[in-house]
C-alpha cells in the first residue's frame, strides 16, 4: 500500500518547499515549522512503511513508471541498431535506494527538528525551510531516480539548494561567493556527468539502471572494454564534484558559509554522498571497467589523506569538519575502487550519523557562545553544555574508529577490503592507515580545544554561554545513539552486505583466499595502534604542553604553511582557470567590439565613403557638365534675356519702335 | 465552425491588424484608452491563436504535413499566391509569438509615455509580420512578411530606442535587409530554375521543394549559401552577431523581449523550414555541416565568455542569446530527430527565458534608469518578489532540470553526441560557463547589502508587471516537467526532415556502424519523400 504511493515520499517535502517560498512571509513561525517539520516527518514514517513492505516483496525490488518525461525520437545506436530516445519518470526501491531512503528522511527530519531551534531567531525562517524541503526532494529523486536522467535532475536540484543555502547568509559577500563557487565548481563535474550520460545512451540504447545492469551483466561487453571504461570516468567526473574530491573539492570548505543544519544535512550527511551512490548505483559499469576501478580507489585515497592533512591545522571548528568530510568520502569512494560498493554504502550510512553529529553538535557549540567558531576562544566546555560534549565524544569515538562504535565496523571493513580486495593494494591500505591517524588526531585536536582545558571564552561568549533547547538536544541524542549502535546492523552478521549483496553482484569473488583471518585482525591492530598514536599526540599538544603545536608551527614553517593555505590550491585554480577565463572574457569582448563588429562598421564606412565619392563624382562630373550645358545656354541666351524683362511698357515701347522701323523701311521702299 | 477552422490562420494573422482600426480612432491625448486598446487586441491575439492548439492533433494534414492550410492565388502573372499552413514546428513559434507579443505589449504599460498611439500601432504591425512568417507557405509572400517586420522594429529601436537609438537601429535593419537580398536571390533562383525545368512559375513551398530538393549539390550550395547568410544574420550566428546587442541595448524592453525572443528565431526557423528540406544534399554535405557546426560552437562560448564580462545587464543578456542560440543551429545540423527537436524545444525555451529576463532587466530599468551592474546590488532585500522571479527565470535560462532550459539543452547536446561526440564535448563548456555568468549577474545584482541609497527606496513588484511574468514561469515550469505534448507536435516535421537529409536515417543498416548515413549515399533512390504528398514516414 505505502509502495504504491512511493512518489508521495519526495512530493510531501516538495508541497511543503512550494507553500514556504511562495506563501512562507505570511505564515507564523509555529506554522512555518509545523508544514517544514511536518511533511518531512510524515515522508520518513512513510519510508520506513514502504521499506518495511519492501522487505516482503521478491528480490527486495520494487518499480514504478510515473509518466513519459522525455520521448525525442529516434536514434542511432553505437552498434548501428535504431532505438527509440524515451526516457521516464519512474522510481526504483531496491536495496541500495531504500538504505539511501531511510538515511535521507531519517537524518533529514532529524536535522529538520534541530533547526527549528537552531535557526529560531533568523531572519528569513520560512526561506530557510522551503530550501531545505526543496532540498529533501530533490535529495529524494535522486535517490530514487530509476534512470539516469531523472538522477540528474535530482543531482542538480541538490547542488541547486546547496547554492541557496550556502549563501543563505546572502548580504554577506563570502557567503554569496561560497554559493557560486559551489554551484559552477559542480557544474564542471556535472559536465561529465552529462557526457557518461549521452554515452551511456548511445551505448545501450536506454537510460534505465535495471536495463543497463542487465545489459552490463549480459557478458556481452567485456571487462576492460573501453567505452565502458569511458562511461565510467565520465560518470566519476560528475561525482568528484558533487562529492567533493580531488580535483574539484574546492567548494566543500567554504561551503561552510551555510548555516550549521545545512551544513549536517547537505555537506555532511546526504548530498555530497550523492556521488558514492552513483558510483556504487553503477558498480555493474564499474566492475567492467577495472581502470576506471582503480581511478576512483586511488582519487579515494587521495583524496582522503590530503584533506585530512588540512584539517590538522585548522582553528574554525566548522572547517576541520569539512576537511574530515572530504577525507571520509574519499574512504567511501576507496571502498568502491577496490569493489567493496557495500562497505562503501555502510561507511556512507554511519557517516551520516556521526557527521551530522559533528556538525549538529558543533552548531549547538556555537550557538552557546552566540556564533562563535574559533575553537582557540573556546575550551572547557563540558561542563557548561553537558549533552552537548557526551554526544560530540560518541561521535568522536566513532569517527575514530575505536571498536564498538558505528565508524570502527565500517572503516575497518574498507581497510580490510583496500588490501584484500582483488583490486585492492598495500599502498592504498597504508594510505587508509595513515589517514586513520590523522583523523583520530585532528578530531580529538577539535573535541580537547572545544570541550577541555582552559577557558578561553570572550567575556560575550562567557556570559551568553547556555546549553541549547530540548530541539536542539534531542536530535542530537538520536543521532548519539546510531553513532554508538549503528554499526551492529553489519555485525556480527554481515546482514547489511547481504541485503545489498544483489545491487552489486559481481563475478569477481571480493575476498580472495590469499589473506587469512590472522591478517585481519592483524591490520585491525595496526590500524587502533595508529588511532591511539593521533589521539595521544593531540593530547600532548593541546592539554600536556600548549605551547608544543607554536613551537613546532615555527620549526616545519614551511609545512605548516602549505597545510595553513590549503597547498594553495585556491590561489592556483583561480590563476590558472578562474582568472584566466576572464581574461579570455575580456579579450573577446575586446575582439568583438574592435574586430568584429568594427568589421562591420567598416562595411558601413566604405559604403559612406563609396556614397561621398558617388556625391562628388555626381556633382563633381556627372551635374558638371549638366551645368556646364546649362551655363552654355545661359550665356548664349544672355543678348535675347536682356530684352525679356517682362514689363509692358518696355514690350509696348518694342512693338512700337519695331512699328515705326518698319513703316520707315516701306517708306523708304516704296517711294 | 467550419469557416473558422478553415479560415484559423487568417484570423489568427490579422487580428493585430483589424485591432489597429478602433486604435487609429482613439485620439493621442487619451493614452490610458489607448494602452487598454492595445492590451485588449494583443490578447485577443493570443485567445484566438488557442485554437491552433486544441484542433492541432485533430486537423487534418492536407498539404504534405501542413494544416489548416488556405490558398487563394494573389498575383497570378508570376504565380505567387496567398499560402498558408503549418505544422508542428510553426505551431510552437506562432504560440509563442502570440503570448511573448501580448506580454510584451502589457509590459509596456507605464514605460511609454511619447507617442503612446504609435508605439501600439506598430506591435500591431510587428505581430501581424512576425506571424505571416511562421504561417508562409508561398516564399514571395514568406519574402513579404519578412521585409514587414523589419519596418516597426526599426521604428520601435529608432523612436523609443536608448540614446544611440539610430545608429543601433539603422544597423540593424541595414544589415538584415543586406543578408534579405540574398535570400531573395535564392528564392528567385528556385523560381526560375523551377519555370526552366516544369514550364511553370510557382512560389509554392511544398512544390519548390519536391523540385529542388532532387537538384544536384552544387546547385543547392548556393542557394545555401544564399540562404544561410540570410538566416545566420538573423539568428545570429557568429560572426554576423554585432547588431545583435546594440539593437538590444538601445530597444526598448518590449523590443527586445520580441527582437529576442522571435526575430531571432526566424532565423532559425528559416535554416530549419527552408535551407534543409529544400536543400537537403547541400545541408548534409561534410562541408556545410563542419562550417555550420564550428560556428555555433563558437557562439556557445564566445558568446558565453564575453557575456561573463559585461558590465550591462542588457548586454550581458544579449551575449548569452548569441550562446543560447549556438545550441539552437548545433542541434539543427546535428541532423538528427533529437537535435533538430531539441533546438525546436530551445528556440521556445530562449523565448521564455530570454523574454523574461528583457523583461526583468526592463522593470529595474523602469525604476532606476540604468542597467549598469555595478549600480545595483542587495535587491534582494528590497524586491523578494521580483528577487524570486528573476531567480527562477535565471534557472531556467541556464538549464536546471526540472526547468525548460534543460530539456531543450539535453535534447541538442544528446543530438549533437549522437551526430560527433566531439561536438558535445565542446558545447557542454557553454553549460559550465552559462551558469557561471548568470549566477555572477545574479550575485552581483540581488544579492550583497543593499547599500546604495537609490536602491533602497526601491518598490517592489506590482500586479501587473508580476502577470507579464508568471505566464513565462509558469510555461518553463511545464516544459520542464511535462515536454511530451511539445515533442508529441514535433515528431511527425522532424522525421519528415531528418528523412530528407538522411534517407536511410529510419531503415539503419547494421554495417552503416556508428554513424548516420552519410551525405554522399545515393539520393537518387529515395521512396521516402515526406514533406510531400506521401504524406508520414514508415520508420
Amino acid at each position: 500500500m505505502m509502495l504504491n504511493r512511493l512518489w508521495l515520499i519526495p512530493l510531501l517535502p516538495a508541497l511543503g518547499a512550494a507553500l514556504q517560498l511562495l506563501a512562507g512571509r505570511r505564515l507564523s513561525r509555529r506554522a512555518i515549522s509545523v508544514i517544514s517539520v511536518g511533511l518531512p516527518g510524515v515522508s520518513f514514517a512513510w519510508a520506513v512503511g514502504a521499506f518495511a513492505e519492501l522487505l516482503g516483496r521478491p528480490h527486495h525490488l520494487f518499480t514504478q513508471v510515473l509518466y513519459t518525461w522525455l520521448p525525442a525520437g529516434a536514434f542511432h545506436l553505437s552498434n548501428g541498431t535504431l532505438g527509440q530516445f524515451v526516457v521516464r519518470v519512474g522510481l526504483l526501491l531496491d536495496p541500495l535506494s531504500a538504505v539511501m531512503l531511510l538515511v535521507v528522511t531519517g537524518v533529514g527530519f532529524v536535522i529538520h527538528v534541530y533547526s527549528i531551534g537552531y535557526m529560531g531567531h533568523e531572519q528569513g525562517y520560512y526561506r530557510f525551510f522551503g530550501y531545505m524541503n526543496l532540498f529533501l526532494f530533490s535529495m529524494l529523486v535522486l535517490v530514487l531516480a530509476d534512470n539516469y536522467l531523472l538522477m540528474f535532475a535530482g543531482w542538480e536540484g541538490v547542488g541547486l539548494c546547496s547554492y541557496f543555502l550556502i549563501g543563505f547568509y546572502f548580504e554577506r559577500r563570502s557567503a554569496a561567493d561560497a554559493g557560486k563557487k559551489a554551484f559552477v565548481v559542480n557544474r564542471i563535474g556535472d559536465a561529465g556527468f552529462l557526457l557518461g550520460v549521452m554515452l551511456i545512451t548511445v551505448t545501450f540504447g536506454s537510460l534505465n539502471f535495471e536495463q543497463i545492469t542487465a545489459a552490463a551483466r549480459s557478458g556481452h561487453f567485456a571487462v576492460g572494454n573501453g567505452v565502458i571504461t569511458a562511461i565510467c570516468l565520465l560518470l566519476f567526473l560528475g561525482a568528484t564534484g558533487k562529492s567533493a574530491q580531488i580535483p574539484l573539492y574546492v567548494w566543500l570548505p567554504d561551503a561552510m558559509e551555510g548555516p550549521t543544519p545545512v551544513s549536517a544535512l547537505i555537506h555532511a550527511a546526504t548530498m555530497v554522498t550523492a556521488g558514492v551512490y552513483m558510483v556504487a548505483r553503477s558498480s555493474a559499469l564499474y566492475v567492467l571497467a577495472p581502470t576506471a576501478l582503480g581511478v576512483v580507489a586511488g582519487v579515494g585515497a587521495a583524496t582522503a589523506i590530503w584533506a585530512a592533512s588540512m584539517g590538522l591545522v585548522q582553528n574554525d571548528i566548522k572547517r576541520v569538519l569539512a576537511y574530515s568530510t572530504v577525507s571520509q568520502l574519499g574512504y567511501m569512494f576507496l571502498a568502491c575502487g577496490v569493489g567493496a560498493f557495500a562497505a562503501g554504502i555502510f561507511h556512507l550510512m554511519t557517516h551520516a550519523f556521526f557527521k551530522a553529529l559533528l556538525f549538529l553538535g558543533a552548531g549547538s557549540v556555537i550557538h552557546a557562545l552566540g556564533g562563535e567558531q574559533d575553537m582557540r576562544k573556546m575550551g572547557g566546555l563540558w561542563r557548561k553544555i553537558p549533552i552537548t560534549f557526551a554526544t560530540f565524544l560518541a561521535a568522536t569515538l566513532a569517527i575514530c574508529g575505536i571498536p564498538g562504535f558505528a565508524g570502527f565496523f565500517s572503516k575497518d571493513e574498507i581497510l580490510w577490503d583496500s588490501i584484500s580486495s582483488p583490486y585492492g593494494h598495500l599502498a592504498l591500505w597504508v594510505v587508509g592507515w595513515l589517514t586513520a591517524g590523522l583523523t583520530a588526531f585532528y578530531m580529538f585536536r577539535l573535541l580537547l580545544m572545544t570541550f577541555f582545558g582552559p577557558s578561553r571564552l570572550t567575556p560575550e561568549a562567557e556570559h551568553h554561554l547556555h546549553e541549547s533547547p530540548w530541539s536542539m538536544l534531542m536530535p542530537l541524542v538520536v543521532l548519539g545513539a546510531l553513532s554508538v549502535l549503528g554499526g551492529y546492523v553489519n555485525w556480527p552478521v554481515a546482514r547489511f552486505q547481504h541485503f545489498l549483496a544483489p545491487v552489486f553482484a559481481n563475478p569477481v569473488a571480493l575476498h580472495s583466499a590469499r589473506y587469512g583471518h590472522g591478517l585481519e585482525l592483524g591490520l585491525m591492530a595496526a590500524t587502533l595502534l595508529v588511532v591511539l598514536v593521533g589521539i595521544g599526540v593531540a593530547y600532548a599538544m593541546v592539554l600536556r604542553r600548549p605551547g608544543l603545536a607554536d613551537r613546532l608551527a615555527v620549526a616545519a614553517a614551511p609545512v605548516y604553511e602549505l597545510l595553513v593555505n590549503k597547498y594553495y590550491v585556491d590561489e592556483l585554480y583561480d590563476a590558472v582557470v578562474v582568472h584566466r577565463a576572464q581574461d579570455l572574457g575580456n579579450l573577446l569582448a575586446a575582439f568583438d567590439q574592435l574586430v568584429v563588429d568594427a568589421g562591420v562598421n567598416g562595411v558601413g564606412l566604405l559604403t559612406r565613403l563609396t556614397a561621398e565619392l558617388s556625391r562628388l563624382f555626381d556633382k563633381g562630373v556627372v551635374d558638371g557638365l549638366v551645368n556646364v550645358f546649362a551655363h552654355a545656354v545661359r550665356l548664349l541666351s544672355y543678348p535675347v534675356r536682356v530684352i525679356q524683362t517682362g514689363r509692358v511698357q518696355n514690350y509696348a515701347w518694342m512693338i512700337t519702335l519695331g512699328a515705326l522701323i518698319l513703316m520707315a523701311y516701306y517708306w523708304l521702299h516704296v517711294h | 465552425m467550419t469557416f473558422l477552422h478553415e479560415h484559423i490562420l487568417s484570423i489568427v494573422l490579422f487580428t493585430p491588424l483589424v485591432g489597429m482600426v478602433p486604435l487609429l480612432l482613439i485620439p493621442a491625448e487619451n493614452k490610458n484608452a489607448l494602452r487598454w486598446c492595445g492590451n485588449v487586441v494583443m490578447f485577443l491575439g493570443f485567445l484566438v491563436s488557442l485554437p491552433l492548439v486544441f484542433w492541432f492533433s485533430s486537423a487534418p494534414a492536407t498539404e504534405g504535413l501542413f494544416k489548416f492550410v488556405e490558398k487563394t492565388p494573389w498575383i497570378p502573372s508570376i504565380g505567387a499566391s496567398y499560402h498558408l499552413g503549418i505544422d508542428g514546428i510553426s505551431l510552437l513559434l506562432i504560440m509563442l509569438t502570440t503570448v511573448l507579443g501580448f506580454l510584451a505589449v502589457l509590459s509596456s504599460w507605464s514605460a511609454i509615455q511619447n507617442r503612446v498611439k504609435e508605439y501600439y500601432v506598430v506591435f500591431l504591425l510587428l505581430q501581424v509580420g512576425m506571424l505571416g512568417v511562421f504561417m508562409s507557405l508561398d516564399l514571395f509572400l514568406f519574402y513579404v512578411f519578412w521585409e514587414v517586420m523589419l519596418v516597426p522594429m526599426y521604428f520601435i529601436i529608432g523612436v523609443w530606442g536608448g540614446p544611440r537609438k539610430l545608429y543601433a537601429a539603422i544597423k540593424f535593419f541595414l544589415y538584415t535587409l543586406a543578408g534579405s537580398v540574398l535570400m531573395l536571390l535564392g528564392i528567385l533562383t528556385l523560381y526560375f530554375r523551377y519555370h526552366t525545368d516544369t514550364g511553370q512559375y510557382t512560389f509554392n513551398y511544398v512544390r519548390l521543394m519536391e523540385h529542388a530538393s532532387a537538384w544536384p549539390l552544387d546547385l543547392q550550395l548556393w542557394v545555401f549559401a544564399a540562404f544561410a547568410i540570410a538566416f545566420a544574420i538573423k539568428v545570429p550566428m557568429f560572426p554576423f552577431h554585432t547588431w545583435l546587442p546594440d539593437a538590444h541595448v538601445e530597444a526598448p524592453t518590449a523590443g527586445s523581449v520580441l527582437l529576442a525572443g522571435v526575430l531571432l528565431k526566424m532565423g532559425t526557423y528559416g535554416f530549419i523550414r527552408f535551407s534543409l528540406p529544400l536543400l537537403p544534399r547541400a545541408s548534409a554535405d561534410p562541408r556545410v555541416v563542419r562550417v555550420m557546426v564550428t560556428l555555433s560552437i563558437i557562439a556557445i562560448i564566445y558568446g558565453a565568455l564575453v557575456s561573463m564580462m559585461q558590465r550591462d545587464m542588457k548586454k550581458l543578456i544579449a551575449y548569452s542569446s548569441v550562446s543560447h542560440l549556438g545550441f539552437c543551429t548545433l542541434g539543427i545540423f546535428a541532423l538528427d530527430p533529437q537535435g533538430l527537436s531539441g533546438s525546436v524545444i530551445q528556440q521556445i525555451n530562449h523565448g521564455i527565458s530570454t523574454g523574461a529576463l528583457f523583461l526583468i532587466v526592463g522593470l529595474i530599468y523602469e525604476r532606476r534608469h540604468t542597467r549598469e551592474i555595478r549600480e545595483l546590488g542587495g535587491l534582494s532585500n528590497v524586491m523578494p518578489v521580483y528577487a524570486t522571479l528573476f531567480m527562477i527565470v535565471m534557472l531556467s535560462s541556464i538549464g536546471l532540470p526540472l526547468l525548460n532550459g534543460f530539456i531543450g539543452e539535453f535534447t541538442i547536446l544528446q543530438g549533437a553526441f549522437e551526430a560527433n561526440w566531439h561536438w558535445a564535448a565542446w558545447a557542454v563548456v557553454g553549460i559550465v560557463l552559462g551558469a557561471a555568468y548568470m549566477l555572477w549577474l545574479y550575485q552581483r545584482t540581488m544579492f550583497g547589502p543593499c547599500d546604495n541609497p537609490k536602491n533602497q527606496i526601491l518598490k517592489d513588484l506590482n500586479w501587473r508587471e508580476i502577470m507579464t511574468l508568471v505566464p513565462l514561469v509558469l510555461w518553463a515550469f511545464w516544459i520542464g516537467l511535462y515536454p511530451k505534448p511539445f515533442f508529441k507536435v514535433l515528431q511527425q516535421p522532424v522525421e519528415a526532415i531528418v528523412t530528407e537529409v538522411h534517407p536511410n536515417f529510419y531503415r539503419p543498416a547494421k554495417a552503416a556502424l556508428s554513424k548516420p548515413p552519410s551525405s554522399q549515399a545515393p539520393h537518387a533512390a529515395r521512396p521516402g519523400r515526406l514533406l510531400g504528398v506521401q504524406g508520414r514516414p514508415r520508420p
